[in-house]
């Protein structure tokens, strides 16, 4: 059922991992991917899953939320590892009928792998750790420099929080919706691709037409709140940052620096 | 007694060309495409009441309302909200603040995915300080009961608890009125108690104002004053009581009179000296017993 | 019997935190062309207990037959069990999406498989029933009035001609004259067509008007099942589990207990007016 669609991802919990700043999560997460992409050898990228690792453990999580993350990218996983398997040239180790499978490429594909399980179980554990709205306040808080520039950075911020609000009420209507055209003898899972695609029909239709309702009402009630977009704004919950948010920030430089420096075994 | 809100000759009505392109052609301006929804409409609110306006759907009583905060301008006369002439742009802000309006559909008028912020959103925009808007926030929220629920999803709540926060968004504000668009319309009678209490205790309690439309008979019996609309005319405006005791005018309109009343005037038709000014079941019940009393010895 | 039900049940989320049994233990009866009228407050298992009927929810345990046939059996077209037994949402203006009236109200019949004589004349014939104007049916749905747009949705799935009409609060949200409307209709309908009528309400005043049986739902649970007399006659027990009686009801109960030796099971206006006179012959005497 569309009901068990789960959003957001936020997993509460009371761990160290929760209670940092979310700004510097996310900078912390973009030090991590890019510690990912600089390692150069298993014993570089070692020290990056070292780090993820470790703040994985600090999380208190429990490990089947990562393996649940990962489902999704399986096919990804392993359509990038079989064209690195097979299309690097080198010292060939098995050989069937014309593909060879080269020492090389068994090295590439598994480097792959592995960088991009790093990567995933990375940004999820931030997802895991942060609730969707502290995420956008964050979000908007960075961008906020930006606002120089014309960058809409508020009303970015805004989107995303309405929407964030309205996912749970929009997949109720949905499932209200399909419950209703079923009862009018619409057939929504048999039939060929253009049929159901042409069942869908009926759903998208009101869908849209409440959407857009909704969005009128909601717009007239923000007025009345006066609403004004972001200029002159206050915050309820202004986000602190603290001596713990700085020394996170500054383990994950040294575990870049780190990599950078145990990079040179490639070059032994 | 002090208005908070009064309307002057308003006239209001929809065309269907705007106002620009009308100002364009105002010699040739075709008088025939407008819908006119109300001409001429004086009303006045006191500061501190507890008035319902009732009507049928499409009376024009959502189209007033909306005109007592700058959402809807007067197209002729003139509206004053909490002292300040409504077409005054300058005072739009002023204006929201003190005359806050709460909407049918309590799902679209809550922004935030948490209560409490969601509560904290006209404070937001108001730019409050920081604590001041902490004290606000839980202020509000105590005055509708809804605290226990401040980290809540709004979709965890039921309807009655989603217009109680919304309640609670609009009184954050600190307005001394509180117009209330057919609030209940959508709410399971549960729900609907818990809003007619909420917004009957901020009335008493907390002194605002309160204009609520709706079309339940069984609310405005609980106001101080009905005022009663039809085609965009204000056709009774009285006491609950002396309203409902119009049973035929009422139900000529399409409107309904609480079963009690109905009953008197049933009973006065079958020849009993029966008062129509009884509007609830414990008038009606006291009335019945002195009638027995009478007439059973 | 139109409708049976036998032990059914029906728990949300089984096996999670949020485990609930939204309807539990139903046994049930409805006989072929009553109109009734089911109460019950948010929560006590009505919407679920509905769904059961035309197929949309399948029971954790227990049988539903519809018709004398178990429609959760595997030899059952669930499709062909929908098109028997019509069920209208809760604001089901909210599921119109046809560009005219007429299209919008033909869905129903089409996905049936009809002959396009027979879906005009089904259209036409339903149209007239809920005061949908000739001139309305090649207009646009969406301009329509929200009352007109009400009546539209429910004439989509009145134009399939159930044996079973299942409506979830008809009237949520209209005015007293709206909803006077659309009950009067309903009671049309339901004459006219012989059929078995389900409505569900929250208001008491509503149904007791018009059903002919009142079904009331409390906690997934069967409280009873009963011609409007014998179910008012416990309005003490109906107001203990948070359901409102009638008003009127409530004075005859308000009279017993200021000792007024009177019947409590007065649900109308009329028969309240009725009672009232029949007690001053008995007792006394008529002014």
């Amino acid at each position: 059922m569309i009901k068990d669609i789960t959003i957001g991802q936020y997993f509460p919990g009371d761990s160290p991992v929760h209670k940092l700043d979310a700004r510097f999560k996310i900078v912390i997460t973009a030090i991590f991917i890019i510690m990912l992409f600089s390692a150069d050898n298993f014993i570089s990228l070692g020290a990056a899953l070292l780090f993820f690792v470790l703040s994985f453990a600090v999380s208190k999580l429990p490990l089947k939320l990562i393996l649940k993350s990962m489902r999704p990218i399986v096919p990804v996983i392993v359509i990038t590892s079989l064209l690195n398997l097979f299309f690097i040239d080198g010292v060939t180790v098995i050989s069937i009928w014309k593909i060879n499978i080269t020492q090389q490429g068994l090295r590439t594909s598994l480097f792959m792998i592995i960088r991009l399980i790093a990567l995933i179980s990375g940004s999820s554990l931030l997802t895991y750790t942060t609730s969707p709205i502290t995420l956008t306040d964050a979000i908007e808080q960075m961008l906020k420099p930006l606002e120089k520039i014309k960058f809409p950075a508020h009303e970015l911020a805004m989107m995303m929080t309405i929407a964030l609000r309205f996912i749970p009420t929009l997949i109720e209507e949905t499932d209200k919706i399909m419950s209703a055209q079923k009862a009018r003898g619409a057939e929504l899972d048999s039939g060929t691709f253009i049929e159901r695609g042409k069942a869908l029909i009926p759903i998208l239709i009101p869908l849209f037409v409440s959407s857009f309702r909704r969005a009128e009402e909601l717009a007239l009630a923000m007025e009345c709140r006066c609403y004004n977009g972001g200029e002159g704004r206050t915050k309820l919950k202004v986000l602190v940052s603290g001596g713990s948010d700085f020394a996170a920030l500054c383990t994950a430089i040294l575990f870049w620096c780190a990599v950078l420096l145990l990079n040179v075994y490639t070059y032994l | 007694m002090e208005n908070i809100i009064k309307t002057q000759d308003l006239m209001f009505y929809y065309s269907d060309i705007s106002d620009e392109e009308q100002q364009e052609q105002e010699e040739n301006a075709p008088k025939a495409e407008k819908k006119m929804i109300f001409e001429d409409l004086d009303l006045e609110i006191e500061k501190g009441s507890f008035t319902v306006i009732l009507g049928h759907n499409g009376c024009g009583k959502s189209t007033l309302a909306k005109h007592f905060n700058a959402i809807l301008m007067p197209c002729g006369g003139k509206v004053y909200s909490a002292g300040f002439d409504t077409s005054d742009e300058e005072k739009l802000f002023d204006i929201r603040k003190r005359v806050g309006m709460v909407f049918q559909n309590p799902d679209n008028q809550i922004v935030a995915s948490v209560v409490e912020e969601d509560v904290a959103f006209a404070l937001e925009n108001m730019g409050v300080e920081q604590g001041e808007m902490r004290r606000r926030v839980d202020d509000a929220l105590k005055a509708v009961g809804m605290y226990d629920y401040r980290l809540h999803a709004p979709s965890q709540l039921s309807g009655g608890q989603k217009q109680r926060v919304a309640i609670a968004g609009i009184i954050a504000m600190r307005p001394s009125c509180i117009v209330l668009d057919e609030p209940t319309a959508m709410l399971d009678p549960t729900g609907r108690s818990e809003v007619l209490k909420t917004v009957r205790r901020l009335n008493r309690e907390e002194g605002i104002t309160i204009v609520l439309i709706t079309h339940y008979m069984d609310e405005a019996a609980q106001a101080d004053r009905v005022v009663v609309m039809e085609e965009g005319k204000i056709i009774l405006d009285d006491r609950p009581e002396n309203v409902f005791s119009n049973v035929e005018l009422l139900q000529d309109v399409g409107l309904d009179v609480p079963q009690s009343t109905q009953l008197m005037y049933m009973m006065k038709q079958n020849g009993f000296d029966a008062d129509t000014h009884i509007i609830n079941e414990k008038e009606a019940a006291d009335f019945l017993f002195e009638l027995f009393k009478r007439q059973v010895n | 019997m139109m409708i049976k039900t036998e032990k059914l049940t029906y728990t949300y989320s089984q096996g999670t935190p949020f485990e609930k049994t939204a309807v539990n233990g139903v046994d049930l009866e409805i006989e072929e062309g009553t109109l009734v009228g089911i109460i019950g407050h948010t929560g006590s298992g009505k919407s679920t207990l509905i769904q059961h009927f035309n197929g949309l929810i399948k029971p954790t345990s227990g049988k539903v037959f519809i018709d004398g046939e178990d429609i959760y059996d595997k030899s059952v077209n669930i499709r062909d069990v929908r098109f028997k037994v019509g069920l209208v949402f809760q604001y089901p203006e909210y599921q119109i999406f046809e560009e005219t009236v007429f299209k919008d109200i033909a869905y129903g019949p089409k996905n049936m498989g009809l002959g396009e004589d027979e879906i005009k004349e089904r259209v036409m014939q339903t149209a007239e029933l809920l005061g949908i104007s000739p001139e309305l049916m090649e207009r646009s749905p969406f301009e329509l009035s929200g009352g007109q747009k009400r009546r539209v949705a429910i004439a989509g799935v009145m134009a399939m001609r159930p044996k079973v009409l299942i409506l979830d609060e008809p009237t949520a949200g209209l005015d007293p004259k709206g909803r006077a409307m659309i009950f009067g209709q309903i009671r049309d309908y339901h004459e006219k067509s012989g059929s078995t009528v389900l409505v569900v309400s929250h208001s008491m005043e509503d149904v007791a008007d018009f059903a002919q049986k009142i079904l009331v739902m409390d906690h997934g649970k069967k409280f009873c099942y009963a011609t409007p007399p014998e179910v008012f006659a416990r309005a003490e027990e109906i107001s203990a589990i948070g359901l409102s009686v009638p008003q009127v009801t409530k004075i005859f109960s308000l009279l017993r207990e200021k000792g007024i030796d009177i019947r409590t099971d007065v649900y109308t206006v009329p028969f309240a007016v009725k009672t009232i006179k029949e007690y001053l012959e008995k007792e006394g005497q008529l002014p």
